[in-house]
């Protein structure tokens, strides 16, 4: 009774808890401006299986991609065995599903495990390549600190979470042989695949009363591990196992080499080449020219930023960093979160005195970028910094006139005469005369 | 050979319509290296009898550069007074001679109503080939020659075109190589973005010279692109390893227009 108590409320505490910050997200990704994402849902929904579910973008390194399955597929499938663990913990029973599916249930049970011990192989995989191997973007300056313990923090939980489960399994098992489990009374195995052999071989000199204790500190621990995981999400960059549905669903589907377009600009230019024009009225004035805070981006934008995983592959492919530029598209992704967290928890009404552009992301950074859609290219779920890049670069030059100086010069030369050097619009045909 | 340009204006005068508009740009009508690539794909045309034209110095920048800067008015100051004049004419196709006029134009004006249907040069002379009007059969010039293509950033990811450069230049007889990065995974010549216009970032390396590596380890004897801009940047790469005699930079109008002896 005690322990369904106990169950429940540890259940009802971390559910809240991750609601509350779940709705702290929302709330955080909704600052942004609107952009719209709702048409073509039937593109939408392609990209999303395509590229969420079934990673197709992560094929493109195929080693990290299967060692990535494997434990995408292992936390999935696993999922069917914390609906049991819940079912149990509220009713105070023991492998509730065991009787009802049979030989299914063995079968399920296996398949997990199986999965487990490859997710177990593939932590210590990545676990390896991270800290050992020294692979440059696991290095950069915006992984230092923080970064690089979250991302090992995870894998460590992870580690303890497959530890637990096959503790509990594998006691089980041994507790089956010597007719003691709680739910087989007669002596025999269940038959799963890996506690089957690796029950016995760990547990075997362990007496029935110690198997007890170690088969509830299996169960208690994987369950609280998942509590943890869940409330451990939000504060973590592995928030993407959620987010990057969501955040491939809503891709951009035009052509990457469009820039969006800005309808406040756009107003205020009919009116200098046509006094006569009339404004609309149902526009608001603009607020701000590009996005100087999080803001001032959209909520795509924001989305972005939360579901960012930081595995740098968009960094890895910049040409600018690759060149030893500071420029970092990973960077960008990382700064626009934490800028957003940082306005998130500032009480209602409270401005600081901060911003994303200058006290976050440096005009020398959104300068060393070729808009080439390398990094938009390279990202797993379609995340796109090129269009934070761009706007940070529009408010420089649009509010600040804050430009490198040639920029300025070639923007004249546009202006007065339709070239970006300082040629005669007369002599645009000259070379058809030439020889 | 003399070369036949007309502009949207003299055609008008005599009462005709273009089938086309060759869409030059800024770099294509200013920059001594472009210009060749410009009259490359006019022998083109003229020698396959398209029906085109040229706005000639009604043109003006697409805006691109701008929009690319972050300038916004300026982007839109010229694509409002472009529309003008392409709908003055009742253009209808457009064929750019750069990558970055293409995407602006084929991307970028439909917001301000400008709706045309742009094609990049190689799609166009891709579809002269493949309609018999252009034909490469026994030329051997490029014959066995190793080519690389560097995909430009505003034609391969910016708008997925890949194959009709590289349909060109097997319809060379030529050996198409590939760098190591190439198609999606292409690397950019460093010039995007406006960064043609000013000086790079603080760095320790120039991105052209990286993009430049890459060519010389495909062991190609002609880096061909399909932009004016990728086109002086290799080139500038290729000097820097004092490997201008062994290794040419061309435009794909210009590998063409040389097989064709036109």
């Amino acid at each position: 009774m005690l322990s369904i108590v106990v169950f429940i409320s540890l259940f009802v505490f971390s559910t809240g808890l991750f609601l509350l910050n779940a709705n702290k997200i929302r709330k955080n990704i909704r600052l942004g401006r609107d952009v719209n994402r709702s048409d073509k849902p039937l593109t939408r929904l392609k990209t999303m299986v395509l590229v969420a579910l079934g990673q197709k973008k992560m094929f493109t390194r195929p080693i990290a991609a299967f060692l990535h399955l494997a434990l995408y597929v292992a936390f999935v499938i696993t999922q069917i065995e914390l609906l049991e663990i819940i079912a149990d913990g509220i009713t105070g029973k023991h492998r509730m599903f065991y009787f009802s599916l049979g030989d299914f249930y063995v079968f399920m049970v296996s398949f997990i495990e199986i999965l487990s011990v490859l997710a177990f192989v593939a932590t210590v995989a990545f676990l390896w390549r991270r800290n050992m191997l020294s692979l440059p973007r696991f290095n950069k300056a915006e992984l230092l600190g923080w970064p690089k313990k979250d991302a090992n923090l995870i894998l460590i939980m992870e580690l303890v979470l497959i530890v637990f489960i096959l503790t509990m399994n594998g006691t089980d098992e041994v507790l089956y042989n010597r007719g003691g489990s709680h739910v087989a009374y007669a002596k025999g195995s269940f038959g799963f695949s890996i506690s089957a052999w690796l029950g016995p071989l760990v547990f075997d000199s362990f007496n029935v009363e110690t198997l007890r204790v170690f088969e509830r500190i299996g169960w208690w621990g994987h369950i609280s591990m998942v509590f943890l995981f869940l409330n451990y999400l939000p504060y973590s960059k592995h928030l993407h196992v959620l987010l990057a549905f969501p955040t491939t669903y809503f891709s951009n589907l035009q052509a990457k080499g469009k820039f969006s377009h800005m309808k406040s600009v756009e107003n205020e230019v009919k009116l200098m080449l046509d006094p006569n024009a009339i404004p609309p009225e149902s526009d608001a004035p603009p607020g701000r020219f590009g996005a100087k805070d999080v803001a001032d981006l959209t909520w795509k934008n924001l989305l972005d930023a939360y579901s960012c995983t930081e595995c740098g592959r968009c960094t890895d492919v910049c040409p600018a960093n690759n060149t030893g530029k500071l420029l970092s598209p990973r960077k960008i992704m990382m700064d626009t979160r934490d800028r957003m967290v940082e306005v998130g928890e500032l009480k209602k009404g409270v401005v600081d005195n901060k911003s994303l552009l200058g006290d976050y992301i440096t005009p020398e950074e959104l300068w060393a970028c070729t808009s080439c859609n390398a990094c938009v290219e390279a990202c797993p779920i379609n995340i796109d910094p090129l269009a934070i890049i761009i706007d940070l670069r529009r408010n420089l030059v649009m509010e600040e006139s804050a430009m490198p100086s040639e920029l300025a010069g070639m923007l004249t030369n546009i202006e007065n005469n339709g070239a970006p050097w300082q040629f005669s619009q007369s002599d645009r045909l000259n070379w058809a005369k030439e020889e | 050979m003399r070369l036949n340009v007309p502009t949207m204006s003299e055609m008008m005068a005599k009462g005709e319509t273009p089938e086309i508009l060759f869409w030059v740009g800024c770099a294509g009508s200013f920059d001594d290296r472009a210009k060749k690539i410009t009259k490359a794909l006019v022998k083109i045309l003229n020698h396959c009898k398209v029906s085109f034209a040229v706005l000639g110095t009604e043109e003006s920048c697409t805006g691109d550069p701008a929009k690319r800067a972050g300038n916004e008015f300026t982007f839109q100051m010229q694509a409002m007074m472009n529309i003008q004049v392409l709908d003055g004419y009742d253009v209808k196709r457009i064929v750019t001679g750069c990558p970055h006029c293409f995407n602006t134009l084929k991307n970028e004006y439909p917001e301000l109503g400008g709706k045309y249907e742009v094609i990049h040069h190689t799609q166009l002379i891709q579809d002269l080939i493949n309609t018999g009007k252009l034909g490469l059969e026994g030329s051997q010039t490029y014959k066995g020659k190793k080519i690389t293509f560097h995909d430009p950033c505003y034609l391969g990811r910016a708008n997925d075109v890949y194959e009709a450069p590289r349909a060109l230049i097997e319809k060379l007889d030529a050996e198409l190589v590939e760098m190591k990065r190439c198609k999606t995974n292409g690397l950019c010549c460093g010039a995007g973005g406006a960064q043609m216009f000013k000086e790079a970032e603080k760095g320790n390396k120039e991105i052209n010279i990286e993009r430049t590596e890459d060519a010389l380890e495909s062991k190609a004897e002609i880096i061909a692109t399909g932009c004016p801009f990728c086109n002086t940047m290799m080139t500038d790469g290729i000097k820097n390893f004092n490997k201008e005699n062994d290794i040419q930079v061309l435009d794909v109008a210009e590998l063409i227009a040389n097989a064709a002896e036109l």
